[in-house]
Order: C-alpha cells, then structure tokens, then sequence
C-alpha cells in the first residue's frame, strides 16, 4: 500500500508545484510491443507516481491503448518492463496483475452482458484487495445503481455502462486504475459527468493512467500528460506546461515541433 | 392407451436426454466447445461403474458417489491440458482433438472390453417395477428416478450458475473472456470448472443409460452425443431447461416413431430435429445469453 | 523526437507474376508417368495387391475431400460418411435398373452432388462445432432411410448385380482402373478449383475467415460449391467402394470410420496442402497393413497421432517437408520474380509468410 498520500487532483488543470516526487507506483521503461510485424510500441517508458492522474493522448493507432493493454497484462511486450511499486511485472498474467492492484476499465466498456448490474460489480469484487471500496460505497457514489442493480447490463445506456464498468473496476481496491478511451461512444456530457466523478474515486487514494482521445478533457483531469504518435512519445509534461500548439504538433506529428520542457525524463 | 403410454415413456426418457445433453451445452456456452468425445466419456464413466461394482460389490446407487466426482475431476484435468491446448489453437484444431480423443477412446474400450454390451444392474424392483396408472399406463420406477435425478441435477446447475461465486463467474467468462482476466479471474481454471460440471453431468447420463439401456463402446457416439446434440439443438443453444424440452421433445418423437413402426424409432427422432432446424433453427427455447 | 522520418526511397526494381515455377514440368511429368504406371499394374501383379491399391484410393479421394472441406473452407464435417454410403445406393439403384455398375459411377457420384444441395441448406447455418455433429446427424438419417426400403436390400444390405459373367480377372481389373481414375479426376478437379478464383477465396478463407469475408469474397458460395464437390468426390468413393465390394451393405457404407479415417489421414498428412492427403494415405495404408492383427489399435494409434499432429505440427507431415524444402509439387500460388534473381517468395499460396 502507499505511504504517501496522494497529491489532490488538479481537475483544473492548475499546475501542481511539487514535482513528482518520491518513488513511482507504476514505472514503464522502454517498453516495445508488435502486433505481429507492425511495432505498436518503439520503447516507451512513463512513470505514474501515487495520486497523480497521467493521461495518454494521441491519434487514432498511436499505440495508447496497446499501452494500456500492455500495461495491464494482454499484450507481451517484446522488450522492456512494467513495475508496480518497484516490483517487476511483466512476466505475470493479467488476472494476477489485477489482483496486485493494476485494474483497467477497457475500451468498449466490456460489462458481463447477460448479468445484471450487482453481478457485474459482485465479478470484480470476487478477487478483490482490502480496502475503502465496497459495492455499497460504489451505489452511494453513483446513486441511480442502486434501484437498476437487477438489471441487466446489456439493457443499460453508454454512460450508464461506463459507469458500472469503472464501479467493477473500483470494487477491486485497486492500486494502479487504467481507463481506456473513457469517452469513447458517449455524448459530451456524459463524459464530462464521468470525468467529474474522478475526484471522488481519486479522494480514496486511487492512482490513474487513462488513455483519452479527447484532448481538452485529457487537459482538464490530468496532472501529467504524455502524447503518442506512431508508438513513441512526442510530448510529456504537465497540463500547464504545454501550450496547444505544442499539444497540435504532438498529436499530429508535424516537423515543426521545438524541443519542449519536461521532456527527455525517462523517454 | 399404448399411445398415451408411448408419450409418457418418451416424457421421461427425456430426463436420461437432458443428463447427457447439459453437459454439451454448458461448454459450448461457456468455452464455445463442442467436444465429441463428449458421449464417449460418460460410456467410459459407465464402465467404470460396471468396474468398480464388479470387484467392490457396492450397491450400485454408491458407485454413482464415486464416479460422478471422479469423472468430473477428470473432466478439469481434460479441460486444462488437452482441450485448452486445442482451444489455443482454434476451433478447428479443438474438433480433430476431441474427434481424436473420440476414436481413441472408443477403440481402446473395443479392445479392452470388446463389443459386447455391459448393463449396470440394479435391483429387480427398480429396474423393472413400475407404478400403474389404469391398466395400460404404466410409470418405470427407473425412468421416474432417471427423471427426477435429471430435474434435480438442472435446478442444482441453475441455481449453482446463478448463486455462487463460481456460477457467476463461468457467465461471465462465457460473455467476455477477456474482461473477465481483467477482473482477476484465470479463465483456464473457469473453463475447467465448467469442463468439470459437464463431464459429471454426463457421467451420470452415462451410469444411468448403463442402467436403463445397456453401454456397448460405439453408444457413446451413436446414442448418446447425437441424442444430447438433437436435444441442445431442438431446446435452443444456450438453455440449460431448453434441454430437458429438447429430451422431452425427442423422446416423445422416438415414441411415436417406435409406435408407427418399430424399427423408424430413431428415425423418427432425426426427422423432428431435421424440423426444427428447418422451421426454428435456434431452437423451441432461445435466448440470447449464454447459459 | 516529434519529426517523423521519411520514407526511404529505394531504386526501382521490375517484377514478374508467374503460376510456378521451373519444377511443375517435372512434378506434371512426374505425375504422368506414376498414373500410367500406375495404370499398368493389373497386368503385372496379383489381385491382392490391386485390391488393396483400390483401398488406398479410396481413402486417398476422401482425404482430398476432407482437405477440400476443412482446410479450405473451414468446414469441419464428421458426417461425409453419408455421401460414401449414398454413393454406394446410388450405383445399387442404378444398377437394379439394368445399368452397368461401372457406368453408374459417375451418375451415382453426380446424383451425390446434386443431393448435397439440400443437405447443405439443412445445415449451413450452424457454427462449426454444431456444423460437425448435424453432419454426422444427417448421415445417421440417411442410412436409416434407406434401411427402409426392403427393395434395397433394408439392414442387411444386397449384393450389386450386373457383374454376371465377367471373368473375375477383367473385374478386378476394371475395378482397379475405376478406383484409379475417380482418384485421378478428383485430385486433378481439386488442383484445378484451387488454382481457379474460387481456389483463391478459399486459400482466403483458409487463413483469414474475418479478412475473407471483408474483401468482399463471396465466402457462402464459395462453401457450397466446396460441399457439393466433396459430395461428389465421397459418393465417386462409395461408388467405388460398393463396386470393389460387389455388395452394398448400409452400417459399413455409412460407417463413422470412415470420416475418421479420411479425417486423420489428412491431418497427418497436412490439412490445408493438396500434397497432405497423398502423404497421409500412404501413413495411414501402412499403419493399416503392420497392424492390421491388431485391430483396433491401428485406430487407436491413428487417433494418437491425429491428436498430437494437430497440436503440435499443424500442418502435418508435408508441412514439416515443405518449410524446409519449399516444394510445391501442385502449384497453385503465385509467385513474385524480381528483375534480377529468380525464386521469389510465394504470394498467395499462404504456406509462407510474406
């Protein structure tokens, strides 16, 4: 478990003084990963210390959610490690990194279609860590569960599932909480109400890596930020680090990118 | 009367159906298998009640104690080696395999135990008493039993998918394999469990058709994978109660084949479930979940 | 680290697109003369020897069949004992009505064909695994059809007519040359599907099913046609069969063993390869004959090998060949030539990764 308390989270994208202190939670370090002969991944490394939320952003096939998959135990990385709190986890199967503590909501929601709403929590607490999070405590965070926990969770709308799937995720106590394209296949709104909820989750001492296509709400949440392009970082710093040219040129993979500051830690 | 008879045999034959048919469904439901040596098994699990009846003299409702366990283990050992093997490789690697396993397993009982058919005897008065209802129905205490167990066994399934943890857990590696590692479940050992509730099951249909019937080494395909096939098939794929009604249904067609003409009592069988694939090709009961 | 490298160029190079290569003369030649040779043999050596050569091609042409079915279009089929057996009527029903058994085969073979049209509708639309067993339903419905009719000869089975006072050397002989050119016609009919546009869709399906359908291959027919072929290929065997036996007999003709055997001969020859089959009966044949005391074991050890053949060398004994030799003796890829130096890689064919 952590020592440190985790930084308060900027939703407000206001730069924290500390810099990143103290030892990672999770460390990435020149991670390579192929998807057969294309390389999804060309040596990345990030570091995600307690209580921070660290955002990935990119394109479309830039590699972030291999990233995260990678992370989380569904790909093999080729070369390079993953740690969680200094432990090395690479070589470990997705269903034991969970239960360390590295839980990811994927991409697509992924709910247990044909179990209900309380089933779908009661999976993801059957191997869970100790902790403040309990399928009580995820009904009083997102009230409306708790009169549709019979339902079935293919009869739910989008919002509705994303937020069960991040309630699945929660009941796990995990360490390491990975968000996959959250806003994926949801209106505006519906996002920005989920993104708001980060505070709550992150209050228990949660940290996040997320992977977002949308970058203003990326901006918004995170505290640090690293962008792909074509499996290789183009950019890391902090929300208030980065100006949006920089953020365009990044994302883009235009030439015209100057060299930036927070860069060259760790990449 | 004999028709209203005929009926009500084939009724409850469709319990014996069911047994041998959960099995079947629950790993193409859960693993997407379908393992022909499926059939082959529960003779084998039937043989092995003849074995052990035969050299311990137990009664023969305790050798039901000791197979169905021992088969459902050996249903999880299957499971994690060879049928995980062949899953990992395909669909079509998991057939050869299991159409492998299929013919070795036949072959070797032909050898062993050449074809002459065993029974699993019982006592007289379960074998051949039967209740009478008037005095052209009668009830066989046998199939009664063989019914009853067969409900027993489905509500005991039911409720186990449904209640516990591991019952859950199965659905949801049924819905999605992979958000379910991510939730930290070992999908492998899920599947084995699975493999295991199935093989049991069948292993039951097995010792009770040795009972009912007599096992020869071919009845395992013949009889029993093809009848627990046309029952999924006719039931639904993916209900679990749909097979006892896929047994009941072909039961009863078997029946009045049988009654037609005695010789057309398979035929009979096939030709309902050559129907209901025409007509409703999901079945009398469909859903869409898994089971 | 944000500039994107460029492409590098690289000179121009002019290529060829070819069928095949030098060695398809050889392997034609090669064929030729074996079938001649082949052909020859009544004339040479004793009846036991021929007969037992009808039984390989027997398997062999159900084996190039299976491999047509399952290593090509994807369709696992545990019930083509049903075309073997409706084969075998067909002649029988033929041959009650005043035809020569000889002359029936090829009717009988087409009457298959055309019966598989509806048997391909009953069945199409399940998943491989339910595929499998409705198959092997049908077959069981078939045989027990035709066990009705006590024209036919019902459980029992008849003896075929219209051999009367032929000698039994001229029958034997015609026999042989029967088994020899159903084999012959069905491993150059699939050579010639292969090589054709449809061979390509299922060369498609055959390593990409999801990739296949979203080019645009017409994936359903494609599987139709495959079936239909494989009907006829299965019945011109039970033809054969009924012929060598002089008899039709309805639980040997619509046996399971023999989906099973042209099933593991072809899997241990080398599913998906047309040169598998070949293989597999010859290893399947001498299995048989070294065991053939024993029984059950040769199915037993034929059922072993299948089982660790499919796990462990999934393209069987000839896929063991071929990726150290990189022989195709029936080509039906093409291949890339550069301007410069011959022997290109395979594009197509699928045996190679590109």
């Amino acid at each position: 478990m952590t020592t440190e308390t985790g930084s308060p989270s900027h939703v407000d994208g206001t730069s924290d003084p500390r810099p990143s202190s103290g030892n990672p939670l999770l460390e990435v370090a020149d991670l390579t990963v192929y998807h057969g002969q294309l390389r999804a991944l060309d040596s990345i490394s990030l570091r995600v210390h307690p209580g921070e939320v660290y955002a990935i952003i990119g394109a479309n096939g830039a590699g972030k959610s291999t990233l995260l998959r990678t992370i989380a135990g569904l790909h093999h990385p080729t070369a390079g490690s993953v740690r969680l709190d200094g432990a090395d986890v690479t070589g470990l199967r997705p269903e034991r990194r969970a239960r360390q503590g590295i839980v990811m909501v994927p991409e697509g929601r992924r709910l247990f279609g044909s179990l209900s709403v309380e089933e779908n929590l009661k999976v993801g607490a059957t191997y869970a860590r100790p902790g403040p999070w309990t399928i009580e405590r995820v009904y009083e965070t997102f009230d409306w569960m708790r009169g549709r926990r019979t339902q079935r969770t293919a009869q739910l709308s989008g919002g509705e599932q994303q937020t069960v799937a991040i309630g699945r995720a929660l009941v796990a106590n995990p360490r390491v909480l990975l968000l996959d394209e959250l806003s994926l296949g949801l209106a505006p709104v519906i996002v920005q109400r989920i993104y708001g909820m980060l505070p709550q989750i992150l209050a228990t001492g949660l940290t996040v890596l997320l992977v977002e296509q949308d970058v203003s709400q990326a901006l918004r949440v995170a505290s640090r930020l690293q962008c792909l392009l074509e499996g290789q970082t183009t950019l890391e710093g902090t929300p208030a680090e980065v100006t949006a040219e920089q953020v365009e040129a990044a994302y883009f993979g235009l030439a015209s990118a100057a060299s930036l500051p927070g860069e060259g830690s760790g990449s | 009367m004999a028709w209203v008879n005929a009926i009500i045999q084939g009724v409850l034959t469709g319990g014996l159906y069911a047994l041998f048919a959960c099995g079947l469904s629950l790993m193409f439901g859960v693993m997407k298998v379908v393992n022909l040596a499926h059939g082959d098994l529960a003779v084998v699990a039937g043989y092995v009640g003849v074995g052990i009846i035969t050299v311990t003299h137990i009664p023969v409702l305790w050798s039901f104690l000791i197979v169905v366990p021992v088969m459902a283990v050996v249903g999880y050992a299957l499971q994690r080696t060879l049928i995980q093997s062949a899953l990992n490789r395909g669909v079509l690697t998991t057939l050869i395999v299991t159409l492998g396993l299929s013919m070795v397993i036949e072959n070797a009982l032909l050898e062993f135990f050449t074809a002459n058919s065993r029974g699993i005897g019982a006592s007289m008065t379960l074998v051949t008493g039967s209740f009478s209802l008037g005095s052209q129905v009668e009830l066989p205490y046998l199939l009664l039993l063989i019914f009853a167990v067969a409900v027993a066994v489905l509500l005991g399934l039911q409720w186990f998918l449904s209640g516990s943890s591991y019952g859950r857990l199965i659905r949801a590696v049924a819905d999605d394999q992979e958000a379910a590692q991510l939730s930290g479940a070992n999908y492998a050992h899920v599947f084995g469990i699975a493999a295991a509730l199935a093989l049991g099951t069948v292993a039951l249909g097995g010792m009770a058709f040795g009972m009912y019937s007599t096992l020869d080494p071919t009845a395992g395909t013949d009889t029993i994978l093809l009848f627990a096939f046309v029952a999924v098939v006719i039931g639904g794929l993916g209900s679990l109660w749909g097979t006892l009604l896929g047994g009941i249904v072909l039961g009863v067609a078997q029946q009045i084949g049988a009654q037609i003409n005695i010789s057309d009592e398979l035929l009979a069988g096939y030709l309902v479930f050559l129907l209901v694939l025409v007509l409703r090709p999901q079945g009398l009961v469909s859903r869409r979940a898994q089971t | 680290m944000s500039v994107i490298a460029q492409p590098e160029t690289r000179a121009a190079q002019t290529f060829r697109v070819t069928r095949s290569r030098r060695n398809v003369v050889w392997t034609g030649a090669g064929a030729l003369i074996a079938v001649v040779a082949l052909a020859d043999l009544p004339y040479r050596v004793y009846s036991g020897t021929t007969s037992l050569l009808v039984q390989a091609f027997i398997v062999l042409t159900l084996a190039s069949m299976w491999n047509l079915l399952a290593g090509y279009a994807g369709l696992v089929s545990v019930g083509q004992q049903g075309f073997v057996g409706l084969g075998a009527y067909f002649v029988l029903i033929f041959a009650l009505h005043g035809l020569s058994p000889f002359a029936a085969l090829p009717v009988a073979a087409i009457a298959c064909g055309v019966a598989a049209l509806p048997l391909w509708w009953l069945v199409s639309r399940l998943r491989s695994g339910y595929f499998a067993i409705a198959t092997w339903v049908l077959a069981a419905t078939l045989m027990l059809f035709i066990e009705r009719f006590n024209s036919l000869g019902g459980g029992t089975g008849l003896p075929l007519p219209g051999f009367t006072g032929m000698s039994p050397k001229l029958l034997t002989a015609y026999t042989y040359w029967a088994g020899l050119a159903v084999t012959v016609v069905a491993l150059l009919a699939v050579y010639l599907l292969l090589r054709s546009r449809v061979g390509l869709v299922l060369t498609a399906i055959r390593d990409d099913e999801v990739a296949a359908r979203s080019s645009g291959a017409r994936v359903g027919l494609a599987r139709l046609l495959v079936f239909v072929v494989a009907g006829v290929g299965c019945g011109a065997a039970g033809a054969v069969l009924a012929i060598s036996q002089l008899q039709v007999q309805p639980s040997a003709d619509f046996s399971v063993s023999w989906t099973a055997e042209m099933a593991f001969a072809t899997i241990i020859g080398g599913l998906g390869t047309i040169e598998g089959p070949i293989i597999g009966t010859v290893v399947y044949m001498v299995l048989q004959q070294t065991l053939q005391n024993f029984n059950a074991w040769y199915l037993i050890i034929l059922g072993l090998v299948a089982i660790v053949v499919a796990l462990f060398a999934r393209r069987g004994l000839w896929g063991l060949v071929d990726s150290r030799l990189n022989i195709r003796l029936f080509p039906v890829g093409y291949w890339l030539r550069s301007g410069r130096t011959e022997g290109g890689g395979t594009v197509g064919s699928g045996a190679n990764p590109v």
